[in-house]
């Protein structure tokens, strides 16, 4: 029987989450065993081969791009997981959320204190277009699972996995579960 | 200017003997003179006071008709509740603002008119309708709209205007409230008993609260006789707010003496001295001939002292206008905001009847029940107990609107089937009855050989009709959005979960929606059910839950047999960005689902 | 005055307590604990939160506020309430703004640790988003509307304790917010950082300046025991 495959990918977020992956320490051997990896960062790949069983998004939605990138994991992933504070919940990137777009950019590029001799805010094709505010996954497409925390511990992330992987439900003893 | 205002003010407070009790009617005056409260403003009530500002500003904050910002000298407050509505409201809107010059929520620049929503009036019967200041207008058309505005402008007189005539529409007349009355007969009937002999009597009557709740009167008095205190109050719960009620203001209108005479009654069968009558404040139009009533009854030897002249059987009555919040009809919101303070409910126990306004023991009863106490000793508890079913003794008023030829206040005995009442007022295509207004439920055609009565169908009073072609979901919304809008605020299930509520909805209205919002609705509703402080969360789901359980089919047509839809709107979320880049965003083909 | 002694069950379990009580005193007393979050030890209870909902009788009653009769039955650890508590918690969550990550009130929070107790992964009923300015203008205190749940702590705490009167409500509904007793901002109140009110909030909405890290992320106080802890355990230790 083929191992069970996995992606994973970030947004709006600083990568540790990701790093969180990484902390599970020598439990990534086991990992490996159990799992492959598709597309993610990890491994730089970044285009699904094909669909997978597990996806796990790391960060908060904030521009067109990644609405795009996270309807494509929907669709290739039969169990989809948001995990860390960005992504299920508010967290740092959404404080920008209760201010308008354009004060936003102008406070960042334009007016605010770092700035000399004016400055502009950067419009490029190869940059993506923000959205108005960053929104938590399951506002955009629907979440199987969600693993808060800033970011969720490595033991957070190896007792979800483990507990998929084996088919079992999802429990967590009282320390797991943390929304900083 | 400024030493002018805090005289004025001063004097204000000590005409009230700087009583915080009667901060409500302290603050009616300052608006009457200002018409809203600047922060100057607040702050010399404070000092008047001598009340931090932040209460002030509590209980200002917290009424409507209190404004924190500058209005105009003419407020005009159009109602749009859902009977409104239905009745044309937006386009009454549309020609306010056409011969305004201004939006609603906006005030003409020479501060002459500001225009604003309000919820009912109590005038549905007569809709669309308008609080012109505080005189209603009412059936309002279009175009009779320029020739209003234009008296404003002229400052004519606006109760001269036709459309302020206000209609009675009292379409049915029965036994109890509206057959004719002597001033004195209830009252010279009680006298002759003690006053154990009145609440036995009440008691043997079955006689149940009309204001919606259905406590048994005798029982409450009774209860509120027997718990010691030097002092006793009686209050008149006159604040009806329901949507689509309007009963009590025929009643006040046209009965207010029986309305007296019932209070007269309760004081004496409590043992109390003294009485309230909260009058909501957009009936504040009525208050002159009221306190006329009162100074005749007053010269009759019918209040005041050794009333009738029995000896020590003293009873005065006052009345005290609210100013604009539906909860103030909940009977606890309704002590606090007697005795000075914002609305909100109390913790229940300790219910009124033990420590109520001022913390004695008060009898709070509606308008309507209170006549028929006065009406049972003038004929007897064995002749109220006929009328009706074994249940539910007695009549019931029953305000009528909505698609129906007849609208107006019915006096019915309880115990009428739905079928039966509709053709008494012309509705007999409705396709839907909202009976007991929004916190009532919404009944569909096959349960109209169903009665009104406690037994079946509870209502305060408030009976809503839908004709064929009504869009129901959407008045559900409507209806939805009157909780939001008049929570308290207070406890977070409600404050908080009407407002989630009417979320989730919006989905299912705009086609947004799967199984799961439906279930997610029905479980967020009983949460707000239970969770909820008092009646007004208790029940604000109902306009959703029941229109869930008795109209399936509707939620059937718009949900989608899709697995998820999120909340999120790509178009509206990138519409700026598109805009500050002038770029076209990564098309969303897919994003739409 | 001699105590009298009733007697009710709770959760099936028959508990005695004095007449006066709450249920939630009696509860406490028993080593039960019912969630709660706007109740305080020191304070009159206000009833805003409803958290601490209980059925009495099967009729669901604030057990911070209702008054313990001989022989009534409380419900409280039911699977109903407990999804009910949850589902007032998350409201809690989306009416404000709460970046937990960068809060300092993080871990010592009684909405977070609610979060935790209740067993809520994540908030998923749409965010509210509202906006509010934070009142930084006091020299030692500051109040961040984002995070304040209307528990009401703060203004009791100032007229009850403290004998002043800072806070009070404005506005009502879903409107309603937290207001000082000044023309403009705290600053211009009599508040001090010495009052009871600058410590009573149970979240990170009113806190005290230039304190908020004294203690790292990780050994606060819910990150080392479960809310109620405390509670529970005194029937552990019998
Ligand atoms: C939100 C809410 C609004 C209410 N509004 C009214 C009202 O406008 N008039 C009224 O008589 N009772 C109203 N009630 C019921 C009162 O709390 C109370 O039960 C009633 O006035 C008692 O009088 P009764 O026993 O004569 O019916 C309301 C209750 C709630 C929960
Ligand atoms: S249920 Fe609503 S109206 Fe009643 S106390 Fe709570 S917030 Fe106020
Ligand atoms: S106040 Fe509590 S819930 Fe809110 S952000 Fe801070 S820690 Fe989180
Ligand atoms: S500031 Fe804190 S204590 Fe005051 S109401 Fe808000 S959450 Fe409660
Ligand atoms: S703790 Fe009882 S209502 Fe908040």
């Amino acid at each position: 029987m083929a191992k069970p495959l996995i992606a994973t990918q970030h947004l709006t977020s600083c990568f540790g989450c990701h790093m969180s992956i990484l902390d599970i320490d020598d439990r990534i051997l086991k990992l490996a065993k159990m799992v492959d990896f598709d597309r993610s960062p990890i491994n730089d790949i970044k285009e699904f081969t094909w669909p997978v069983d597990i996806g796990i998004i790391e960060g908060g939605v904030s521009n067109d791009e990644h609405v795009e990138i996270l309807k494509d994991f929907r669709k290739n992933c039969k169990v989809l997981i948001g995990i860390g504070s960005c992504a299920v919940a508010n967290s740092v990137p959404s404080m920008r959320n209760t201010v308008p777009l354009k004060e936003c950019l102008e406070e960042a590029y334009l007016n605010g204190p770092t700035i000399v001799d004016g400055g502009i805010i950067p419009n490029d094709e190869d940059i993506p277009i923000l959205l108005d505010k960053v929104y938590p996954l399951h506002e955009v497409v629907k979440i199987d699972y969600f693993l808060p925390g800033c970011p969720p511990s490595a033991d957070t992330i190896w007792n979800a996995l483990v507990a998929l992987l084996t088919g079992k439900e999802l429990e967590f003893p009282y320390e797991l579960i943390k929304y900083d | 200017m400024s030493e002018d205002h805090a005289l004025f003010i001063k004097k204000v407070a000590e005409k009230y003997g700087r009583d915080p009790t009667r901060l409500m009617d302290i603050l009616l005056e300052v608006n009457a003179r200002y018409g809203w409260f600047s922060e100057e403003t607040i702050g010399h009530i404070g000092e008047a006071m001598d009340i931090p500002r932040v209460k002030i500003r509590d209980k200002i904050s917290f009424y409507t008709f209190f404004s924190q910002k500058p209005v105009g000298k003419t407020v005009i407050r159009l109602s749009n509740s859902v009977v409104e509505k239905m009745k044309g409201a937006a386009e009454v809107a549309r020609a306010f603002e056409d011969a305004v010059g201004v939006k609603f929520g906006e005030t003409t620049p020479d501060g002459a008119i500001t225009l604003t929503y309000a919820q009912c009036i109590g005038m549905s019967d007569q809709a669309p309708s308008a609080l012109i200041n505080h005189t209603p207008v009412g059936n309002l058309l279009p175009e009779d709209v320029g020739d209003i505005v234009e008296a404003i402008k002229n400052e004519e007189d606006i109760s001269q205007l036709p459309q302020a005539l206000i209609d009675v529409n009292l379409r049915r007349s029965g036994p109890v409230v509206f057959a004719p009355m002597d001033a004195g007969t209830a009252v010279r009937a009680a006298l002759k008993m003690t006053p154990e002999q009145v609440i036995d009597e009440i008691k043997k009557s079955n006689l149940r609260g009309r204001g919606g709740a259905g406590f048994p009167t005798g029982k409450k008095w009774e209860a509120c006789r027997n718990v010691k205190s030097d002092f006793r109050y009686i209050v008149c719960n006159a604040d009806e707010g329901e949507p689509g009620t309007f009963k009590d203001r025929v009643i006040m209108s046209e009965r207010a003496n029986l309305v007296f005479e019932g209070m007269t009654i309760a004081g004496y069968a409590v043992g109390a001295e003294y009485g309230i009558v909260y009058l909501r404040g957009e009936y504040e139009y009525m208050l002159e001939d009221l306190k006329r009533i009162l100074e005749e009854r007053r010269k009759k030897g019918l209040l005041g002292k050794n009333i009738l002249d029995k000896k020590d059987f003293n009873f005065a009555i006052r009345i005290q206008i609210g100013a604009g919040a539906y909860i103030c009809g909940e009977e606890s919101a309704l002590i606090e905001s007697l005795e000075g303070k914002r609305g909100a409910p109390r913790e229940r126990p300790p219910f009124p009847v033990e420590k109520g306004y001022m913390n004695r023991p008060t009898a709070v009863n509606n308008v309507e029940t209170l006549c028929a106490a006065a009406r049972i000793m003038e004929q007897g508890a064995d002749w109220f107990s006929t009328i009706g079913t074994e249940a539910s003794a007695g009549t019931k008023l029953l305000s009528v609107s909505g698609d129906c030829s007849r609208p107006g206040v019915y006096e019915i005995e309880y115990g009428i089937t739905v079928a039966r009442f509709l053709k008494m007022v012309g509705a007999e295509h409705a396709i839907a009855a909202k009976i007991g207004g929004p916190s009532g439920r919404l009944v569909a055609p096959n349960d109209f050989d169903r009665t009104i009565s406690f037994e079946d169908f509870s209502t305060g009073g408030s009976v809503i009709f839908f004709g064929p072609g009504r869009d129901l979901l959407t008045h559900m919304k409507q209806f939805t959005e009157f909780f939001v809008e008049e929570s308290c605020g207070w406890c977070t299930p409600c404050r908080v979960g009407t407002t989630l509520m009417l979320k989730e909805f919006d989905k299912i209205i705009e086609g947004r929606a799967t199984r799961t919002e439906i279930e997610n609705i029905k479980k967020l509703g009983q949460t707000i059910k239970t969770m909820s402080r008092c009646g007004l969360g208790q029940t604000a789901p109902n306009p959703i839950l029941t229109s869930m359980q008795n109209f399936p089919e509707l939620y059937e047509a718009v949900i989608k047999p899709v697995d998820y839809i999120g909340t999120f709107d790509f178009a509206k979320a990138v519409s700026a960005g598109a805009e500050i880049t002038g770029r076209k965003p990564h098309s969303d083909e897919e994003a739409n689902l | 005055m001699s105590q009298e002694t009733v007697t009710f069950t709770l959760d099936g379990v028959k508990v005695k307590a004095t007449k006066g009580q709450t249920i939630m005193e009696a509860a406490d007393a028993a080593g039960i604990y019912i969630p709660r979050l706007c109740w305080h030890k020191d304070l009159p209870s206000g009833g805003n939160c409803r958290i601490c909902t209980v059925m009495v009788n099967g009729r669901p009653a604030g057990s911070c506020l209702f008054p313990v009769e001989d022989g009534i039955v409380v419900e409280n650890n039911t699977k109903q309430l407990k999804d009910h508590r949850c589902q007032v918690v998350e409201m809690h969550f989306i009416e404000g703004n709460h970046y937990c990550p960068s809060c300092e009130a993080s871990g010592e929070c009684e909405l977070q640790a609610l979060g935790y107790y209740t067993q809520m992964l994540t908030p998923t009923s749409p965010y509210l988003r509202p906006k509010y300015e934070v009142d930084a203008s006091h020299p030692d205190v500051y109040i961040d509307r984002d995070r304040c749940i209307l528990c009401g702590r703060c203004i009791r705490a100032s007229e009850f304790l403290d004998g002043k009167c800072v806070f009070s409500f404005e506005g009502r509904g879903i409107h309603k917010r937290i207001s000082v007793n000044a023309e403009h901002n705290l600053g211009e109140t009599n508040m001090e950082a010495s009052d009871r009110a600058a410590t009573i909030c149970p979240t990170g909405a009113l806190m005290i300046k230039r304190t908020g890290y004294r203690i790292p992320v990780g050994k606060r106080r819910f990150d080392i025991h479960p809310i109620g802890w405390d509670i529970e355990k005194k029937k552990k230790s019998g």
